[in-house]
C-alpha cells in the first residue's frame, strides 16, 4: 500500500492488515503512557483545506502517540486560488521532506491528484463525496469489536448516500469483507447506479432495519440540503431519524454507529445516541488506532 | 505552379461514389486529373501504393479562441493543429472575446485566418447578442459579411421563445441554427454523466435527459418553423433515437458526434483526469454503441471535432474546477477508423462523415474531389500504428482525452490548394 486515498483500491488483505495493525495500537492507546518511538524523527503533515476538528485532532493524535512530528496546514485565510494552493502546497512539501501527507478536502479526488504530485504517501482524511477510507476502518474496526466478526453480518446504512463520503468508504469496506450492505434514505438522496457496488437499497427505513446487525447513520446536511433534496428536517427526522422504536426492528445485540458530530433529534434520537447499543465514543476512541496502524504502515514499514 | 502526381493511391471520394486506385494529378493548386491512364508527365510523382488519398476533412465544430484566449490557441495554430489531423476547412464557433456576434468580429476572424491559418476557415456566428439568449443577433449582417451558421454553442438558449424565433429567423437568412443540447437546470454544477462512475468518484453528475429533453425541444421548434436544426455533439442513445423519429418525420435535423464520444465512457473518469471533462459528458457504453450505430445508419449525419484547447494550468486543477472540453482535431481520423477496422462503417462511409457530409450541411464547397477544385487532399496511412505522446500536438495545448493512447491510422500529409501544410519534406510535393 503506497497510499490510502481510498477503501476502493483495497483488498481484504490489505483491509485486514489495517485492523490488526490497529489491535495492537488500540492496546498501546490504553497505556497509562500512550506513546511510543515507532515513527521518531517523521513528519506528518495535516493538509485540511476544508475545516474538520475531529478528524484533524484524531490524526494529530495518533501522530503524537507513535512520536511522530504533526503539522498542520489549513487552508482559511489563504487568499491563494486553490490551484495555486495545490501546486504550491505539492513543491513545498517536496522541500520539506514531509514523511507523509494527510488530506482533507471539499472536493472529490484532491488526494488522488496530489498523490500523483508529491513522492511521499497520501492519506484520503475526507474528499467530498468521494471516500473517507480512515472513518470507514474505525467503523469496520468497532464492528468486529463489537460483534468479533463481519462476515455475513447485515449492515443498514441510512440517510443522505448521496453526498455521503463516509457511506461510499462503508459501502466498499462491508462489502468487501463479505456483510451483507442495505441503504435507506430519501430517494433524492439515493445516487445512481449504487446497487453496481453490491448493495441493496431499500425503501424504507424500516426495511433496512429489520434484522440489522450494524446501523450506520449518516449527519445530514440540513444547511446545504434543506429545501432541495427534502423538504424539511421535520419531516426528514420523522421519516428517516433513528429511534427506540424502529431500533427494535434490529437485532437484540445490534450496534449503532455515527460519524459524527450528531444532530441530535434529526438523524439520530438522543435516546438511541445515548442508550446502550450506541457505539459512538467507541468510534472516536477507535479512530486514533485505525489512524496509527495506517501512518505505521505507511511510513514505520520503510524505516 | 508545377505539376504533380500522387501514383498508386487507393482514392476515396465519397461524393462521388469513387473507392478504387487511381493516380491523381494536381496544376496550379487545382486537381487536373484523376485516372489510371492520366495524360502529360508530372514534375515530380508521390509514390502512394497502400495509402488513401481523401478529400481534405471538414471540421464543422471547432473552437480557435482568437479573438481573445491566445493562450489557448490562435487561429494559425488551430489551423496547423487541424492540417496535423487532415483537416482543409474549418469552422469557429463564436465564443471568443469579443464573441463574434457581429460582422466587425466575423470579419476580423475572416482576415486573420487568411493572413495567417494555413487551412480554410469559415465562421459560425452567435445566434444571440453576447451569447446571453435573450437578444437574436444580426444574422442577416453576419450572413452577408460570411458566417456559414449561427449557436451558441455551450450557452443554450433556455427561453423556449427565443430560440422559437432564431430559428425563424435564421431560416430567413437561409442558414442552419446549430444547437448544443444541455438543461442548464437540470445539468446544474455537474461535470460529468450520472451513473456508477460519478457515483464512485463522489462527482455530481447530469443524467443524459438534460440532452434529450433540449433536444425534444428543438426538434418540435424545428417541426414548428421548419428551419434546419443541427444537433451538435449528440451523447446519449436516446438523442440518436428522437433524432432518427425526427428525421423519418421530415423534420429538417442535423447531427454530429464527436470522436471523443465515440470512442470513450463515463468509465474513464475514475482517476479524476480532467482531460476527459467536457460538456455534454461521456456517457454508458450503451450510450456510445448507440452513437456508433447513429453515425453508421445516416441518423448522425457526421463527424464534428469540438476542438476545446486549453492551458495546462486551467486543466491542472481539481476535476470540478476544470475548464470543459478538450482538443480533438489531430485524433479525429483514427478514432472514426478504428469504425471501419471493427466493420461497423465502410471506408467510404467514414470518409464521407468526415469530409462530405458535414460540408453539405452547412452549404461549403469542400470535401469532395472534382476536376478544377482546388486540390484540398489528405494522404492517409490507415495501418500505421502510433500513440499519442503530447508534445506532437500542433494545437498550442495539449488537452486530449487520448494521451498515451494507440492509434491505428495516421494522416500522412494535407494539401491545401495544393500546397502541403502537413507533413511535406522539401523533396516531396
Ligand atoms: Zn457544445
Ligand atoms: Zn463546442
Amino acid at each position: 500500500m503506497k497510499h490510502l486515498l481510498g477503501i476502493e483500491p483495497l483488498d481484504r488483505d490489505e483491509i485486514g492488515q489495517i485492523l490488526d495493525a490497529a489491535d495492537a495500537m488500540l492496546e498501546i492507546s490504553q497505556r497509562e503512557i500512550k506513546r511510543v518511538p515507532t515513527l521518531r524523527g517523521r513528519t506528518v503533515i495535516n493538509l485540511f483545506l476544508e475545516p474538520s476538528t475531529r478528524t484533524r485532532v484524531s490524526f494529530e493524535i495518533a501522530a503524537k502517540r507513535l512520536s511522530a512530528d504533526a503539522i498542520n496546514v489549513s487552508s482559511s485565510g489563504s487568499s491563494l486560488s486553490k490551484a495555486e494552493t495545490l501546486n504550491d502546497m505539492a513543491q513545498n512539501l517536496a522541500a520539506m521532506n514531509a514523511d507523509v501527507l494527510v488530506v482533507r478536502d471539499r472536493t472529490a479526488g484532491v488526494p488522488a491528484m496530489l498523490a500523483e504530485r508529491v513522492r511521499i504517501p497520501v492519506v484520503n482524511a475526507g474528499d467530498g463525496a468521494h471516500e473517507h477510507p480512515t472513518q470507514a476502518l474505525l467503523d469496520a474496526f468497532t464492528v468486529r469489536q463489537s460483534l468479533g466478526s463481519i462476515e455475513g453480518r447485515v449492515v443498514a446504512i441510512v440517510g443522505d448516500i448521496a453526498h455521503s463520503r463516509v457511506a461510499r468508504s462503508a459501502i466498499h469496506i462491508f462489502t468487501k469483507l463479505g456483510a451483507e450492505v442495505r441503504i435507506a434514505g430519501p430517494p433524492t438522496m439515493m445516487p445512481v447506479g449504487i446497487e453496481e457496488l453490491g448493495v441493496k437499497p431499500c425503501s424504507s427505513i424500516e426495511e433496512a432495519l429489520d434484522g440489522a446487525h450494524v446501523i450506520c447513520m449518516l449527519r445530514i446536511q440540513r444547511e446545504r440540503l434543506e429545501g432541495a433534496l427534502f423538504p424539511s428536517v421535520r419531516e426528514y427526522s420523522r421519516t428517516y431519524g433513528l429511534d427506540l422504536r424502529l431500533l427494535r426492528l434490529a437485532r437484540p445485540e445490534a450496534i449503532v454507529l455515527h460519524p459524527g458530530p450528531i444532530n441530535r433529534g434529526v438523524e439520530i434520537g438522543s435516546d438511541v445516541a445515548d442508550a446502550e447499543p450506541s457505539r459512538i465514543l467507541d468510534q472516536v476512541t477507535n479512530g486514533v488506532a485505525v489512524r496509527m496502524a495506517v501512518l505505521y504502515l505507511l511510513t514505520g514499514e520503510q524505516a | 505552379m508545377t505539376r504533380w502526381r500522387v501514383r498508386g493511391a487507393r482514392v476515396l471520394d465519397p461524393a462521388s461514389g469513387l473507392d478504387e486506385v487511381v493516380d491523381i494529378d494536381v496544376e496550379d493548386g487545382r486537381i487536373a486529373g484523376m485516372g489510371t491512364d492520366l495524360p502529360g508527365i508530372p514534375e515530380q510523382v508521390l509514390e502512394a501504393t497502400g495509402l488513401w488519398v481523401v478529400p481534405g476533412f471538414v471540421d464543422i465544430h471547432t473552437h480557435l479562441r482568437e479573438p481573445g484566449q491566445e493562450y489557448k490557441e490562435d487561429i494559425a495554430s488551430g489551423a496547423r493543429s487541424a492540417a496535423a489531423g487532415g483537416f482543409t476547412t474549418i469552422c469557429c464557433m463564436a465564443n471568443t472575446d469579443p464573441v463574434n456576434d457581429s460582422p466587425a468580429v466575423t470579419e476580423f476572424i475572416q482576415r486573420r485566418a487568411r493572413d495567417t491559418a494555413c487551412v480554410n476557415v469559415r465562421v459560425i456566428a452567435a445566434a444571440t447578442q453576447g451569447l446571453r439568449g435573450e437578444i437574436m443577433s444580426e444574422m442577416a449582417g453576419l450572413a452577408g459579411a460570411g458566417a456559414v451558421a449561427f449557436s451558441d454553442d455551450g450557452y443554450t438558449i433556455m427561453d423556449s421563445s427565443v430560440m422559437r424565433r432564431v430559428l425563424e429567423y435564421a431560416k430567413g437568412v437561409d442558414r442552419p441554427v446549430i444547437a448544443h443540447c444541455e438543461d442548464l437546470a437540470l445539468k446544474g454544477a455537474t461535470a460529468v454523466h450520472e451513473g456508477a462512475h460519478a457515483t464512485c468518484c463522489g462527482l455530481p453528475g447530469s443524467p443524459a435527459e438534460a440532452e434529450t429533453i433540449l433536444v425534444a425541444r428543438d426538434l418540435e421548434l424545428a417541426r414548428l418553423t421548419g428551419a434546419h436544426l443541427h444537433v451538435a455533439h449528440v451523447s446519449a442513445a436516446r438523442s440518436v433515437e428522437l433524432i432518427r423519429d425526427a428525421k423519418d418525420a421530415g423534420v429538417r435535423v442535423t447531427a454530429e458526434v464527436t470522436p471523443h464520444h465515440l470512442a470513450l465512457t463515463d468509465a474513464v473518469i475514475r482517476g479524476y483526469d480532467t482531460n476527459t471533462k467536457m460538456a455534454p459528458p461521456l456517457r454508458t457504453a450503451r450510450d456510445r454503441e448507440a452513437l456508433r450505430d447513429g453515425l453508421a445508419d445516416g441518423t448522425i449525419d457526421c463527424v464534428a471535432t469540438d476542438h476545446a484547447p486549453h492551458a495546462a494550468y486551467e486543466k491542472d486543477v481539481e476535476y470540478t474546477s476544470a475548464p470543459f472540453g478538450v482538443v480533438g482535431l489531430e485524433t479525429a481520423l483514427p478514432v472514426v477508423l478504428d469504425l471501419v477496422h471493427e466493420k461497423r462503417l465502410s471506408a467510404l462511409d467514414a470518409i464521407r462523415r468526415m469530409t462530405c457530409a458535414p460540408a453539405s450541411l452547412l452549404r461549403l464547397r469542400a470535401g469532395s474531389l472534382e476536376i478544377g477544385a482546388p486540390a484540398d487532399l489528405a494522404l492517409v496511412d490507415p495501418e500505421a500504428i502510433w500513440k499519442l505522446d503530447g508534445p506532437e500536438l500542433q494545437s498550442r495545448s495539449r488537452n486530449s482525452a487520448f494521451l498515451g493512447r494507440e492509434f491505428r491510422g495516421r494522416v500522412l500529409r494535407t494539401w491545401v490548394a495544393g500546397r502541403a501544410v502537413h507533413g511535406s519534406d522539401e523533396t516531396l510535393p
